[in-house]
């Protein structure tokens, strides 16, 4: 008698809990893609674009879901089983923690598309206070005492990774340059930073709403966007001699294409990023495009830098994550006494 | 609390009292209570006054047009039907758990119970960080149950389930926690009374227990749905982030925060806001409608102690 | 009435438990603790408990660890006993007093619960930085609050004032009036009746009050985040540390820490309700 009434009590909770996670299981044709931060004006174009297309190629109706977040918290929530039929993501690192946490991508992704799988790519450059009163030209004007540096931090942020790199790069093409002389210049670097924000647009708001320091380091997307969204009247972008080549991956996940039958649509939405037409899209929100034509139509809007890789200087993502940001590498060395 | 115990004895009391207790307070007094009153007034308008007008001056910023066109986004209808939805299963499943558990704890002695208090208070100690966390490590893909969810076809995390279960672990101590203290402090007397006289079990609790305990009831379920609204740490965890389909309110004035987009972030976010001060509005309204159930017969005392002064 | 005599007649031959419900209400608050909390909670346990105890120790004794658990403790504690202080005498004056607005004030103390996390610490952020409403006016006097550990008192104090506000307001609202007045007349000063007389009934809700609003300071992260400046052994609290390792998909170490966090939390937190049930009983016993 007593079990049956506690039974009872509790049925409707689980029954509600069970019932209101069936009605999310239904669905027409959708294509889930669980990207970072700041591409969330980018595919928000993009997605329209492509639903036309795939309307007009196959007749069928494409509702495209985006989930934004931290390219690293996206890459983890894919593992642990959001159901996202592509990614595209902000390191190839976090791509790669899919083949080898999740082993729901083959360890060959990287080749399965153009260009190392990355149809668009950007910078890092710095957005410093209208009219520059800080004189901030280079990289070497940032371990100057008195000029306050906003990054966040390489720890829980995608992008402060590609700026740590891009400093540490620069160091290294100094005369003399050397990996005690590049760490020393970082931690230098690191010193004149007044705030770790733990995301990229974390960063930007510290900087350009809160009034705090004299230079940000950004994407060079995200500094155009800035300089847009916030008025030209308070930032202005300044252009580093050497910054590094930021290639953002993009891939399907094939465990959950194969479950849910979307390869076909899934592998033409990254296709169709190489296209002119999504190539043009990618431009316009200020992402470097790969197509010749496409980036000479832009030329002026992204100006000549010279960029490095991560595979060229740092061996690749998989070996740059181990000796800069894991527990104990370069990163931690700086604030560890 | 053990001064309420005695309530019940002296209330009746206080109503004959003889009329010489009810001096005017002397100036001295006055001097000390508004310098109280302004203490404790400047502490909250520092706290809790300034953040909400910044919330209200920046949803505003960009005009009535700009705040009516935030809430009125697909997305942002979205995310407040998902709100609504999540709490009105959470608050309910934690307020039938609140009235077991105060029951339990507060009319009977047993070993134990201050363990059971303290575990019932436990997920105020969890950081939110962790509260999302844990149902990943359960029904996550690698997850103990997750395998096995995902060959049935079971979705719970990134999907309703696994937002509803986040949110009630979060609030989950919150109607206990209030009536805990106040079913002991009415004691079981009422109870025992009435069953001795031929109640059954349900009729007790219905009839004498209910109305008893109903403010402190109140108190909890408004606290509760409002934290279960506004809950953000542990439901970023689980919700996935697909907008228009996982994205809370709260997670969806985050999305856009992120795109620069301040008006709207706040326009959304002051709706949390004016949902506590509304709660306590109707809890206000009912109360100034109905006076005497303001703590029993406490409040009408106080009610013509305060029309003599 | 022969029936109800015989009703009562019946109850008096009834052993201790007169109430019904006990095992219906016991066995649902038991099973839903451990379905609701406990396995999930345990999972996390048995997570950390994969890297063994030497894993453990050298994952939570690092310096930037112990330094965030200093700050998260300490800051906690700090804002805790503020708001021990300051939320005492808000739920003095809004019990006790009347004043325009009163209403509106009492509906406020609920904001920092439906206010999202991420809202409060923007907010909180803006008004404290060196451009802010507030930052503006502290900034000369050489005190800096957004950016640095001062910044994590304050988001702690702001989440966790409602919780000492609302646990003293029913025990105030229901403290015998009688009783003060007795002691006034009988030649007893305000502070006298508050110390003597008051007190030691606030005693139990205040303790209560102060453990919850520092158990949630100790946890909180996404109001802090963005006041802290989350420089690492000087303003980075221990959630944030937990994002960190889960960020390199650490997460036994992430569970680690949170272990560590929630035993530190749940002792204080039994010691005070252990304190208060004893305390309970003495009082009963009178």
């Amino acid at each position: 008698m007593r079990k049956r009434s506690w039974a009872a009590a509790l049925a409707p909770t689980l029954m509600l809990t069970l019932a209101a996670g069936a009605t999310c299981a239904a669905g027409a044709v959708t294509l889930l893609n669980a990207s970072y931060d700041p591409t969330r004006e980018l595919y928000e174009d993009y997605n329209k674009a492509f639903a036309a297309y795939w309307k007009t190629r196959t007749g069928d109706t494409l509702t495209i879901n985006q989930s934004h977040g931290g390219s690293g918290k996206q890459a983890r929530a894919v593992i642990d089983g959001l159901p996202a039929d592509v990614v595209t993501l902000a390191l190839a690192y976090d791509v790669d923690a899919l083949v080898k946490r999740g082993k729901l991508i083959p360890d060959t992704w990287q080749a399965r598309l153009p260009d190392n799988s990355s149809p668009y790519t950007s910078t890092i450059v710095f957005l410093v206070r209208k009219g520059n009163p800080k004189k901030i030209k280079d990289w070497g004007d940032l371990v100057r005492p008195g000029v306050g540096v906003i990054t966040p931090n390489p720890k829980t942020s995608g992008g402060a990774r590609w700026n740590y790199l891009a400093a540490w790069a620069y160091a290294l093409k100094q005369p003399g340059g050397n990996a005690t002389s590049a760490q020393q210049f970082v931690r230098k670097l690191y010193e004149n930073v007044p705030v770790l924000d733990s995301g990229a647009r974390g960063s930007t708001v510290t900087f350009v709403e809160r009034g705090i320091g004299d230079v940000l380091l950004a994407w060079e997307n995200e500094a155009l966007l800035a300089a847009r969204e916030m008025g030209a009247d308070k930032v202005e972008i300044v252009v580093p001699s050497i910054s590094i080549l930021a290639e953002p991956p993009v891939s399907i996940v094939d465990k959950v294409v194969d479950r849910r039958g979307t390869r076909a649509v899934a592998e033409g939405y990254l296709k169709y990023l190489y296209s002119p037409q999504g190539q043009e899209i990618a431009a316009r929100h200020f992402y470097r495009p790969r197509d010749l034509k496409v980036a000479a139509k832009y030329a002026s809007v992204f100006p000549k830098i010279l960029l490095v890789t991560v595979n060229d200087v740092f061996g690749g993502w998989t070996q740059a994550q181990a000796t800069h940001f894991a527990d104990g590498g370069t990163f931690d060395q700086i604030y560890g006494k | 609390m053990n001064a309420a115990r005695v309530l019940g004895a002296t209330y009746a009391a206080d109503r004959t009292e003889p009329l010489h207790l009810r001096r005017r307070p002397r100036a001295g007094l006055n001097v000390m209570r508004l310098l109280l009153i302004l203490v404790a007034l400047g502490f909250l308008v520092l706290f809790i006054g300034m953040p909400l007008v910044v919330v209200f001056s920046q949803a505003l910023s960009k005009g009535w047009h700009t705040y009516v066109a935030a809430i009125a986004d697909p997305n942002a209808l979205a995310a407040i039907r998902l709100t609504v939805l999540v709490a009105a299963i959470a608050v309910p499943s934690n307020l039938v758990f609140g009235v077991a558990a105060s029951w339990a704890i507060a009319k009977f002695e047993f070993r134990g119970k201050s363990a059971l208090i303290t575990l019932i208070d436990l997920p105020f100690a969890v950081s939110p960080v962790i509260s999302g966390l844990i149902y990943v490590l359960l029904f996550g893909a690698s997850g103990w149950f997750g395998p096995w969810l995902m060959e049935h076809d079971i979705r719970i995390m990134f999907a309703v389930p696994g937002i509803v279960l986040a949110t009630t672990f979060v609030t989950f101590p919150f109607v206990a926690r209030e009536l805990i203290p106040v079913m002991q402090a009415q004691g079981k007397d009422d109870e025992e009374t009435a069953l001795s006289l031929g109640a059954s079990g349900w009729q007790t609790f219905w009839f004498v227990t209910l109305p008893n305990i109903r403010w402190g009831l109140l108190y909890g379920v408004l606290l509760c749905n409002a934290r279960a609204m506004g809950e953000f740490g542990a439901v970023s965890v689980v919700s996935g982030h697909i907008r228009g389909l996982t994205n809370t309110m709260p997670l969806h004035v985050e999305i856009l925060y992120n795109e620069y987009n301040y008006a709207a972030a706040f326009a959304v976010a002051s709706l949390l806001a004016l949902l506590a001060l509304m709660t306590l509005a109707g809890k206000s309204l009912l109360e100034w409608r109905r006076p005497e159930l303001k703590y029993g017969a406490l409040s009408a005392d106080r009610q013509t102690k305060r029309g003599m002064t | 009435m022969a029936a109800s005599a015989a009703a009562m007649n019946q109850s008096f031959r009834r052993p201790r438990r007169v109430l019904p419900g006990f095992g219906l209400t016991l066995g649902y608050t038991l099973v839903y603790l451990s379905l609701i909390v406990l396995v999930p909670l345990s999972a996390a346990f048995l997570r950390s408990a994969g890297m063994g105890w030497e894993g453990f120790a050298a994952a939570v004794t690092t310096p930037r660890v112990l330094a965030s658990l200093r700050l998260s403790f300490g800051a906690a504690a700090l804002a805790a006993l503020i708001n021990a202080v300051f939320g005492l005498l808000v739920a003095w004056v809004l019990v006790r007093y009347q004043f325009p607005f009163k209403r509106f004030v009492d509906a406020l103390v609920d904001l920092p619960f439906a206010l999202p996390t991420a809202v409060a610490g923007i907010a909180l952020t803006a008004l404290y930085a060196p451009n802010g409403w507030i930052g503006r006016l502290i900034e000369p006097l050489g005190l800096k609050v957004a950016f640095t550990p001062l910044g994590v008192v304050v988001a702690m104090t702001f989440i966790g004032l409602p919780f000492v506000v609302r646990t003293l307001q029913p025990v105030l609202e229901e403290l015998d009036r009688e009783v003060e007045q007795a002691a006034a007349t009988l030649g007893a000063s305000g502070w006298q009746t508050f110390v003597r007389v008051i007190a030691p009934t606030l005693w139990p809700p205040l303790l209560t009050g102060f453990a919850l609003a520092f158990a949630r300071g100790v946890g909180e992260y996404g109001s802090v985040i963005f006041i802290a400046g989350n420089m690492p052994l000087v303003s980075e609290i221990t959630p944030l540390l937990i994002i960190t390792k889960l960020e390199q998909y650490d997460y036994p170490g992430a569970t680690a820490l949170a272990v560590v966090m929630l035993v530190m939390s749940f002792t204080l937190m039994l010691g005070i309700n252990a304190l208060q049930t004893w305390a309970h009983a003495r009082h009963g016993k009178k």
